[in-house]
């Protein structure tokens, strides 16, 4: 014998131990419970398609009308002032909330409160009806007759009374979920930052937001999504987005049920719209934080394809 | 010449713990101080109150004859405005002990943000600048890398990159190999000696007893707050006068 295998060694060059070609367990219940679940699902479908009174011509004739397609603009017009309503203040309120100021964090800390703790629908409604309480609404110098006035009912129509209690709403929950963002962004960024000169807003600008995106971004798609059939509260306030739009609708022909399906329709086209914006922004937002970036669908289904190719013939 | 920095009895407490109880020192121009300590011994912020991230409670701290965080007016100290405070840190290079990289910038934007930033240059120069800082700490080829895809010894030197990119007069280093792999030590304080070299006014934080017999003009040992002795680092290490420098040196050495 030559070779004594004592202690740690590695095989000699050009050896490597035979791959392992083992049988696979069989999982036969995985089989038994993909199929109860398929034959389940099908039943709920077929059910629901196949109802003997539900008119699918209806729903085809509706699905590309013009007022419906005036509800689907007006239900992204809401979402997006809502939503951009909801950022802006709610990116301030987080801030507030953080400040060494006492009065800002507590001003900030109410509204949240506040905001938060009422139903969406009843500040809609609020807003929709403020006129009856304060009719007319200005500003001007208190104790003289300096400023202007306007009737409330002007300046508060019903689509901006549903964004007015749509983006307050919002704000409130972007506000904590930015603030979750900023507080995730390790202390030692913050004393990098200040340790190189900048002042506090340039920290929080440059470097904190910019860090705090990553955490922020994937529940502000969740409130966006959420926020897009959330309009459909508008519906209060007479506001014809899509919803009270298959409302009037079927007011008119008794057809609800094909109406909601319409709805519903377009409701998912845009969710699915913004499912893939999100992952896009997520992607950007995750640079630096991951060595690679996850592959895009598209770079996935062609490493898939390369990949099969590459494969030896057997 | 007068010091760049000086310390006359600066204390500073975190509520009832005193973390610094009177510590005095001088560091002249270009002179390399290393303080060495048992950890919780208050170098740390020590180096710390030298750029006012933390505020001390009593004493006087000097850098470059003009007062941390105050001004003195008549026989009062006035609180600096946020302003100056940041413009004074702007000419005090820091390097952490953990980095503290931007994650969201290559190295090549982590060098030229505050230079951009802060004191306002065009991107064109800041960037000139950062490219031969970052070469002088041998990662030329990884200006446009991201920190984590480098490693904690490229990081650091990244860190110094960024520090120096401010063109500063005194650069803290706080326990900057510490974090290390102890294979990548080597990198990092090859790079501080060069600047040593260069003629840098350093205060370090470190336990790299090799570094500062090698570097350090002065040798600082803290513990529980005050200076316990310090000297040339070649006369405390070989031959310390107190018995609780002794018995540091007799763990660490």
């Amino acid at each position: 014998m030559t070779e004594i295998a004592s202690g740690p060694s590695s095989s000699p060059a050009g050896r490597r131990p035979e791959a392992i070609k083992a049988v696979p367990v069989r999982h036969s219940w995985r089989w038994v419970s993909a199929a109860v679940v398929l034959v389940l699902a099908f039943a709920a479908i077929y059910t629901v398609v196949t109802a003997p009174l539900l008119h699918w011509e209806t729903f085809w004739q509706f699905l590309f009308q013009r007022l419906i397609f005036d509800g689907v603009r007006l239900t992204l017009v809401l979402t997006v002032v809502a939503m951009v309503i909801g950022i802006t203040l709610g990116v301030t309120l987080a801030v507030m909330r953080l400040s060494p100021n006492p009065v800002m964090s507590a001003v900030s800390w109410f509204y949240i409160w506040f905001f938060r703790g009422t139903p969406v629908l009843v500040q809609i409604f609020f807003w929709f009806n403020i006129a009856i309480i304060l009719p007319h609404a200005g500003v001007g110098i208190p104790f003289t007759h300096i400023g202007v006035s306007v009737s409330t009912n002007v300046l508060i129509p019903a689509v901006v009374a549903a964004i007015l209690g749509l983006g307050f709403n919002e704000a409130a929950y972007m506000a904590e979920i930015v603030r979750a963002g900023i507080i995730s962004v390790e202390h030692g960024q913050t004393e990098a930052a200040q340790a190189l000169g900048m002042t506090r807003l340039k920290v929080m600008q440059r470097i904190v937001l910019p860090q705090a995106m990553r955490v922020i971004i994937p529940p502000t798609g969740n409130e966006t999504i959420s926020m897009l059939k959330t309009t459909s509260l508008a519906f209060v306030a007479s506001v014809p987005e899509l919803f009270t739009r298959a409302d009037q609708i079927a007011n008119s022909n008794f057809r609800y049920v094909e109406l909601l399906f319409v709805a519903s329709f377009w409701y998912l086209v845009m969710t699915s719209v913004l499912t893939v914006g999100q992952f896009y922004l997520e992607r950007y937002f995750a640079r630096g934080s991951t060595r690679e970036l996850p592959p895009t669908p598209l770079q996935r289904f062609r490493r898939l394809l390369f990949t099969y190719r590459m494969l030896p013939r057997t | 010449m007068s010091a760049m920095v000086r310390a006359e009895e600066v204390n500073k407490s975190f509520g009832r713990l005193e973390v610094l109880r009177g510590i005095t020192l001088e560091v002249q121009p270009k002179e390399v101080m290393c303080i060495i300590g048992p950890s919780g011994s208050g170098k740390s912020t020590f180096l710390r109150c030298i750029n006012h991230l933390e505020k001390i409670d009593a004493g006087r701290l000097y850098v470059d004859g003009e007062l941390v965080g105050y001004q003195q007016r008549g026989d009062k100290l006035h609180e600096l405005p946020d302003r100056d405070v940041c413009r004074k840190r702007s000419e005090i290079g820091m390097v952490f002990q953990h980095f503290n990289l931007f994650p969201h910038m290559t190295a090549l934007q982590n060098a030229v943000e505050a230079p951009i930033h802060v004191k306002g240059e065009n991107r064109a120069t800041a960037e000139a600048r950062a490219r031969k800082l970052l070469e002088r700490v041998g990662l030329a080829d990884k200006v446009d890398a991201y920190p984590n895809q480098l490693s904690g010894g490229q990081q650091q030197r990244v860190a110094i990159a960024r520090a120096l990119s401010m063109q500063p007069k005194l650069m803290l280093f706080d326990e900057p190999t510490s974090a290390l792999d102890p294979e990548l030590v080597g990198e990092v304080l090859d790079v501080m000696r060069g600047l040593a070299e260069d003629g840098m006014t350093m205060i370090v934080v470190t336990h790299e007893m090799g570094f500062a017999r090698e570097v350090g003009d002065t040798l600082v040992f803290m513990d529980g707050g005050v200076i316990v002795e310090s000297g040339t680092p070649r006369e405390v290490l070989a031959n310390p006068q107190q018995e609780r420098t002794k018995l540091f040196l007799s763990k660490v050495l």
